[in-house]
């Protein structure tokens, strides 16, 4: 590694507040080989076992005269390692390799059509959110590189993320990212596309030519690395401009699997205040819903900000199913629960299907086109929606 | 009795011998000669109980009036001299102002080398560093965590510190292990006689169970109130025909810390799943059903339990005979919907529950003796059908710690804890692991429960319930409950942190403290650490 001059870059969080996270200052020197100064609060479990890590780290990076100072607040290795990457890289912007500490494990296919009740956003900057996010049991996590992350840490969650994807086990939720608007996007696209992400959310979608761009960058980077298409696209339209677009957006291309509606910058765009009846933004909602089902794919709601109003959770998600939302953001494990009761299907609801099922089975046995119940005929759609209806009462009842 | 000659000269040698459980205990213990534990209900002593000096009441006012001038007062009366035993209760919690103002008191008067026996020290006792450092207090005999956890854990105190459960100190009063020469008991609310009480006065605190022992065996007895009523101060947890003497204060302490207003419940999301599969544990393995009763805390998890059952005991109909309590607002709540006949309360965490106490015929006040002791003829901890408890640390073996961190530094007392290890079905539940630190390890820093005693370990990643209960195995074959093996949690555990912890450093040279088992023998030993450089 060539440096002209010492330099130093650091990278993490510090502070009270700050648990299973480490500091990270890296100051490059012209001689003296590597010294680490760290302070664990877990030294006496694991400090050989993190100066081991950081030495490997450094090797693979050239790094050969370093002072090392780490503050750690009990970070596990895949948030070591990703803050000495950036803290390195924050002190040498020249290096272009990337320090990658699992190798992809191969995923379950990701299927258009799976259930996202719940979606559960993780700032993209906060590890400690990250380890017992699956436990919960979210349909989908999001890691999220976008709001949730200040602009001058976008490089280090970046790293933080990738890390994240290759080694946390998020249980058998879907795993998505919200990356940032292009060109920081990009950027995003490249360390993650190719770590076990299922689904990439775009935040502030206002044109089908910005899914072409996401959706040929990921294939882009797959072909680089050898690797087949399973990625899903998740438009979040959040503007006047991009519910006018929803539909263009909707069917710009077979990835996109859903169409999700961010609320809090919606009713800031059209200049009104968000309110908890949600008058305001039922329009763009209706418009998100019907162009999605326009093109047969999921629509999701926005997140019901309020952590603590659990009867207000629970009013919002049944307006949102009696809308046609099949899902809504969570920021907060506790809402996951709420949100999935709610959007389990009746005991009137499921009889229903259950009849419907049943007669669709009757008539498909008896050799029979026509599907009737009583005296209703019943068409192919309707039997679809009772097989979910079905699968979704299976869910719950599995809980 | 003063111990001046034992521990002072050091005449016995003490060694090391391997216990029961395979743990390092010395055999003599601040110059007194201590038997190693023997094994889960295998050591009686055999002899009579304890008993004070004979007092008789021609010696005492026959006006009832045993009001002295103040503290110091009354401690020159009852004889105070270096090197004796004096004992405080900890139901102030962390607003006791009290203790710290006796030894500034005993300090006055010159004297060193106290024993000091508490019940449970806090965090406003961290004053008290500079009466141990200056020898006014020789050591400690009850809990000791945050700074003064920490000073002793680095060695610092003279005498060795030695951890008994609430049930443990009512037992060494009672079997002679410990003779307290002076009992100072601080009291919200106290007649001139001595009836004392903690469910009145501007200090209110609840139960006073934990002075309970002291006040009955004790050399002296002093109470201090800060709330002194007329003959007859009722009801009189404290009696004072027990009493020697009675001190009117402005204040006891802190009020604010003495009860908190209102009881939080956790709002962590991974607690509440634990707390979670414990009520779900609880309704599945038909311990919830009508006459029921149960161990109650007011720790995070432990209060989230209470709710999630209650709400279960609702939907089932299901009524408990008793609950017994650390009382707070959710406990009362229950008594009160007519969810639990009985609670039987061993301590008040917020002022509901001090209110209740006070009110409520059916919320009785217990006390180590009635809950815990070992030297009852029976006690009520074994009576429960679950406890619900906390640790440190518990090994794969089901042993636990609740009394260090995993760097080996003092962190909480046992509390009632190793008496409740005798309910019926104990349930730990803990965190798979905090930050980057490991819960389940394959040996625990310091033994303080068996693990034959621990029935099932619930953490967020699962339940493990021990081998040694196949009955509650068979019951949870077809359960939906995550149930697992505890060396599977364990593994994924480190899988996450990285490996196994490094094998610890430890020179098991001097010793801190030592813990008692319930029966009095010698379970384990804490060894000083190395000082923390930052």
């Amino acid at each position: 590694m060539k440096t002209q001059q010492p330099q130093s870059g650091s990278a993490g969080r510090i502070g009270l507040n700050v648990k299973s996270d480490c500091h990270v200052q890296v100051k490059l020197t012209s001689s003296g080989g590597i010294t680490i100064d760290l302070k664990s609060k877990v030294e006496a479990l694991y400090g050989n076992s993190i100066r081991t890590q950081i030495d490997d780290i450094l090797k693979y990076f050239d790094v050969k005269n370093a002072v090392i100072e780490i503050v750690d607040q009990g970070a596990v290795p895949f948030v070591i390692a990703a803050r000495v990457e950036a803290a390195v890289k924050r002190a040498n912007p020249g290096i272009n390799k990337n320090f990658i500490i699992a190798e992809p494990k191969l995923l379950k296919l990701n299927v258009r059509e799976r259930v996202r009740r719940t979606r559960l956003y993780l700032p993209g900057n906060e590890p400690h959110f990250f380890l017992n996010a699956g436990l919960h049991q979210p349909d989908s996590i999001i890691l999220d590189l976008e709001d949730s992350v200040a602009p001058a840490e976008k490089d280090s969650a970046r790293i933080l993320v990738r890390n994240a994807l290759g080694t946390v086990n998020f249980g058998n939720a879907e795993r998505m990212v919200r990356i940032n608007p292009f060109p920081l996007g990009l950027e995003d696209l490249r360390q993650i596309v190719h770590h076990n992400v299922q689904s990439i959310l775009i935040p502030k979608c206002e044109s089908a030519s910005q899914i072409e761009e996401v959706d040929n960058e990921i294939d882009k980077i797959l072909k680089l690395h050898n690797r087949k298409r399973n990625i899903f696209i998740l438009p979040i339209i959040e503007s006047a401009l991009g519910v006018v677009k929803a539909f263009e957006i909707a069917s710009a291309s077979k990835w996109v699997c859903a169409l999700s509606i961010g609320l809090e910058d919606y009713t800031a765009d059209i200049g009104v205040e968000r309110t908890k009846t949600g008058m305001e933004s039922l329009f763009a909602r209706s418009t998100v819903i019907n162009a999605a089902k326009a093109v047969g794919i999921q629509a999701l709601d926005s997140v019901f900000s309020d952590v603590n109003d659990e009867e207000g959770l629970r009013q919002s998600v049944v307006e949102a199913k009696a809308i046609g939302f099949e899902g809504k953001g969570c920021i907060h494990p506790r809402q996951i629960k709420v949100i999935h009761e709610s959007f389990a299907p009746t005991q009137k609801e499921i009889e229903y299907a259950q009849r419907v099922v049943d007669a669709y089975v009757e008539a498909k046995k008896n050799g029979s086109g026509v599907i009737s119940l009583g005296s209703k005929m019943i068409d192919a759609p309707v039997v679809k929606r009772a097989q979910h209806i079905l699968s979704l009462a299976k869910l719950n009842a599995d809980k | 009795m003063q111990i001046n000659n034992t521990i002072m000269s050091k005449q016995l040698r003490s060694r090391f011998v391997k216990n029961a459980a395979g743990r390092i205990v010395p055999t003599v213990v601040n110059g007194i000669p201590v038997i190693p534990f023997r094994g889960v209900n295998k050591y009686r002593p055999e002899r009579l109980m304890a008993a004070p000096p004979v007092r008789s009441c021609v010696d005492y006012p026959s006006d009832g009036n045993k009001l002295v001038k103040n503290l110091k007062e009354a401690l020159k009366k009852a004889g105070l001299k270096s090197g004796m035993t004096i004992s405080t209760h900890h139901h102030l919690r962390n607003g006791d102002g009290l203790t710290n103002v006796l030894f500034d008191t005993v300090k006055s008067m010159g004297v060193k080398n106290i024993r000091w026996y508490p019940s449970a020290s806090f965090p406003c006792h961290d004053y008290l560093i500079k009466y141990l450092e200056d020898g006014t207090i020789h050591h400690i005999e009850g809990s000791m965590n945050g700074p003064l956890g920490r000073f002793a854990s680095e060695g610092k105190m003279k005498g060795t510190g030695v951890l008994r459960s609430h049930g443990g100190r009512y037992r060494a009063i009672q079997d002679g292990e410990v003779h307290i020469d002076i009992a100072v008991i601080a009291a919200p609310t106290a007649d001139a006689f001595g009836n004392a009480n903690g469910v009145n006065g501007k200090s209110a605190c609840g139960p006073l169970g934990f002075a309970l022992g002291d006040s009955e065996y004790a050399d002296r007895v002093i109470v201090v109130t800060d709330s002194l009523v007329d003959f007859p101060c009722v009801p009189w947890h404290i009696q004072g025909n027990n009493v020697d003497y009675v001190v009117e204060v402005d204040s006891l302490g802190d009020r604010s810390k003495i009860v908190s207003g209102t009881t939080q419940v956790t709002k962590s999301p991974d607690r509440i799943l634990i707390a979670e599969y414990i009520a779900q544990f609880v309704e599945e393995s038909g311990i919830m059903k009508n006459g029921f009763s149960f161990q109650a805390g007011a720790g995070g998890i432990n209060l989230a339990f209470l709710l999630l059952l209650k709400e279960r005991m609702k939907a089932r109909g299901v009524k408990a005979r008793f609950i017994r309590g650390g009382s707070t607002q959710y406990l009362t709540e229950m008594l009160e919907e007519g969810l639990t006949d009985f609670i039987l309360d061993g301590q008040a965490f917020d002022m509901e529950g001090v209110r209740s106490l006070r009110e409520n015929p059916n919320h009785v006040s217990t006390s180590p003796f009635t809950s815990y002791n070992f030297h009852g003829k029976g006690n009520f901890a074994s009576m429960l059908d679950a406890v619900v408890l906390g640790a440190t640390e518990v090994d794969v073996n089901f042993n636990a710690n609740v009394v260090t961190h995993s760097d080996g530094y003092l962190l909480h007392g046992i509390g009632g804890w190793q008496d409740c290890l005798s309910g019926k079905c104990v349930i730990l539940a803990i965190p798979s692991f905090r930050d980057r630190v490991p819960i389940i390890v394959d040996h625990v820093t310091t033994l303080c429960g068996p693990g034959e005693m621990i029935d099932v370990v619930i953490t967020e990643r699962g339940i493990a319930i021990n081998p040694l209960r196949q009955d509650l195995i068979k019951n949870f074959s077809n359960s939906k409950l995550p149930i697992r093996k505890i060396q599977d949690i364990q593994r994924e555990v480190f899988d996450i942190c990285g490996g196994a912890p490094q094998p610890k450093r430890s020179a098991k040279k001097n010793i801190t403290a030592i813990v008692q088992w319930v029966d009095g023998t010698i379970l384990d030993t804490v060894f000083s650490t190395t000082p923390n450089t930052d």
